[in-house]
């Protein structure tokens, strides 16, 4: 078992743990601080698969810029443990057992396809690299990056109407 | 690595996001579960593609490179979705003084 194999199996326990510590903690601001854990985890599985940039963007964009958005409205709502509403004990229950089935109905159908000679390249491919991304992105998605930007510029537009005061 | 591991990772985190969702009341810890979900997604694209650029690279050397432009848009719409949706969450607790979107159901009555 190579230094990959590790890294991918480290990686991937320390995504699930922490993914189930966001959904089980009952201080909200834990829940953001492991989300921030899942993210790290992830941005380690796109290094492994040599996609960088995607890697470095995950860490800013989502790590970085969408986490602290979210810390900075629990901070502003003032929100801790004994304020958090919680559900009654069947229905959690209930709410497991309907994610655990859809797990298993995955699990069940994704075991017999015939997927294992199929390898996902590691370490090596430059296809990730900011070099190819940037070609692709500007020559053949000129047009969607544009109307990403109108996308953005609406919703700052949307933001501010919702938050102003009336 | 065998692309059936991606497979069933990207699968069980999706699948604790969508627990969370119906277990948790807190409406920003729903919309964090949903960036989960988001981001279990975006993982398999990326390993996909991977998977494609090791069987067709060989003759086409930018094979694979669409799905981690998709997944760069994905980033992008989900930031657009988390501003919009802090900010629909923020006017919700000014209202009601409270994030339990059990106190969301004016609509029933």
């Amino acid at each position: 078992m190579g230094i990959t194999q590790v890294l991918f199996w480290f990686l991937s326990i320390m995504a699930i743990l922490s993914a189930i510590l966001v959904v089980i903690s009952k201080n909200p601001v834990h829940s953001v601080l492991w989300l921030i854990v899942v993210f790290v985890a992830i941005s380690g599985h796109y290094i492994l698969l040599n996609a960088q940039f995607l890697a470095i963007v995950n860490l800013i964009v989502y790590a970085g810029a969408i986490m602290v958005l979210f810390l900075f409205v629990f901070m502003l709502m003032n929100l801790n443990s004994e304020t958090e509403p919680q559900k009654n004990r069947w229905l959690k229950i209930a709410g497991v057992i309907a994610g655990g089935a859809l797990l298993l109905v995955m699990v069940a159908a994704l075991k017999r396809a015939d997927l294992k000679t199929q390898v996902a390249q590691m370490n090596t491919g430059d296809i990730g690299l900011i070099h190819n991304l940037g070609m692709a992105l500007f020559h053949d998605y000129v047009i969607p990056f544009e109307i990403s930007s109108v996308l953005f510029l609406s919703a700052m537009v949307g933001v501010v109407v919702i938050g102003k005061k009336d | 690595m065998p692309i059936n591991y991606y497979i069933f990772l990207a699968v069980t985190l999706f699948c604790i996001g969508v627990a969370g969702v119906l277990t948790r009341r807190n409406a920003i810890i729903i919309f964090m579960c949903v960036e989960l979900m988001l981001n279990a997604v975006n993982l398999l694209l990326v390993a996909f593609s991977k998977m494609q650029f090791n069987m067709v690279g060989k003759i086409h050397p930018q094979a694979g490179i669409d799905a981690q432009i998709f997944v760069f848009f994905i980033m992008v719409v989900a930031a657009a979705e988390v501003s919009v949706g802090l900010a629909v969450i923020v006017m919700m607790y000014r209202n009601t003084h409270s994030i339990d979107v059990n106190f969301l159901n004016r609509l029933k009555h």
